[in-house]
């Protein structure tokens, strides 16, 4: 028996996998965890005599963009996993090797975007709306490296269970790719809040 | 415990293309409509809207909660009255203010006092 039950095998009492339930029950920590910063944000803004011109101090054109490269990377995760599912290693690791580009793509618009603003002295402590770009977008950010990290693994070192227990491995893919995309709804709901409004 | 799963099976892509090609539409639609200078409520009600859908999508197909099980929703329901509570108890908070009543006990004014210039 694995150290780790009901990894590829439905558990009887719950209907899933271990993994596939766990993963849900962290998401949905996570999203109270961005639920706070978004509430504090509508908080802060409602209540604040003045606000910045968002689209304005940022730069729509860099956040449209990124919005472009995290979908797709979505859309690259979930090939991957087909290509997994499908038996077709080839495919798997070049969708796979895609979405660890977009992830990068991503972070390097990030940071291109962050020096900006630092060089027009526009830091966390500048203001209230400022403090909550740098908070949200920041937390984001560890999150797409952590993401990226899950998939690097999956990409080298993990496909070692390609042949030795492919279905666990097919899994393992489909469970880092709902992070992924998590990953992706949070900027869905970032982009226009943050950029647009 | 479970019959065994077959280990490999072919994957239909076609839906994923289409829910990517409907992404990238929606995201120009909400640039689009941003820049049209709609009063602030309407640009937030539709901004947020569409990024709703867009949300949707990516959970029902990508993340695969299409004929997902009755035991992933349990928590998700939880999670989302739970979200919902944290912006009632906003609009709770700030309802007043948002609606125009302008904090007038809080501030000790007489209930038919005119506004106050300049204030929240």
């Amino acid at each position: 028996m694995d150290a780790l039950p009901y990894t590829t095998t439905i558990r009887p009492d719950t209907g899933l996998t271990n993994p596939k339930l766990g993963i849900w029950l962290f998401l949905a920590s996570e999203v109270m965890l961005f639920g706070s910063l978004f509430s504090a944000y509508a908080l802060l803004r409602t209540g604040a005599p003045f606000w910045p011109d968002q689209s304005a101090t940022l730069s729509v054109p860099l956040a449209t963009l990124n919005t472009v490269i995290l979908i797709s990377s979505s859309v690259t995760m979930v090939m991957a996993w087909a290509g997994a599912a499908s038996g077709k290693l080839s495919r798997y690791r070049l969708f796979m090797g895609l979405t660890l580009l977009g992830g990068a793509l991503f972070l390097v618009v990030k940071a291109i975007e962050y020096s900006e603003k630092f060089s027009h002295g526009l830091y966390p402590s500048t203001n209230n709306f400022l403090a909550l770009y740098f908070t949200l977008t920041g937390l984001h950010a560890i999150h797409v490296i952590a993401g990226m990290i899950v998939n690097a693994y999956l990409l080298g070192p993990g496909t070692r269970m390609w042949t030795r227990d492919h279905l666990r491995f097919t899994n393992r893919v489909e469970i880092a790719g709902i992070y992924w995309h998590f990953v992706d709804v949070v900027w869905i709901f970032l982009f226009p809040v943050l950029y647009l409004l | 415990m479970s019959a065994p799963v077959p280990t490999t099976h072919a994957i239909n892509v076609r839906p994923y293309l289409i829910v990517f090609g409907t992404l990238l539409t929606l995201t120009l639609v909400t640039v689009a409509v941003a820049s049209l200078n709609l009063s602030e409520s309407t640009t937030v009600l539709v901004a947020v809207s569409i990024a709703t859908i867009k949300a949707s999508l990516v959970a029902v197909f990508f993340m695969h909660l299409r004929g997902e099980k009755p035991m992933v929703f349990w928590p998700l329901g939880l999670t989302a009255v739970l979200f919902a509570a944290l912006f009632a108890f906003l609009l709770w908070t700030e309802g007043d203010h948002l609606f125009g009543t302008k904090f007038s006990d809080a501030f000790g004014s007489a209930p038919n006092a005119a506004p106050v210039e300049g204030g929240h």
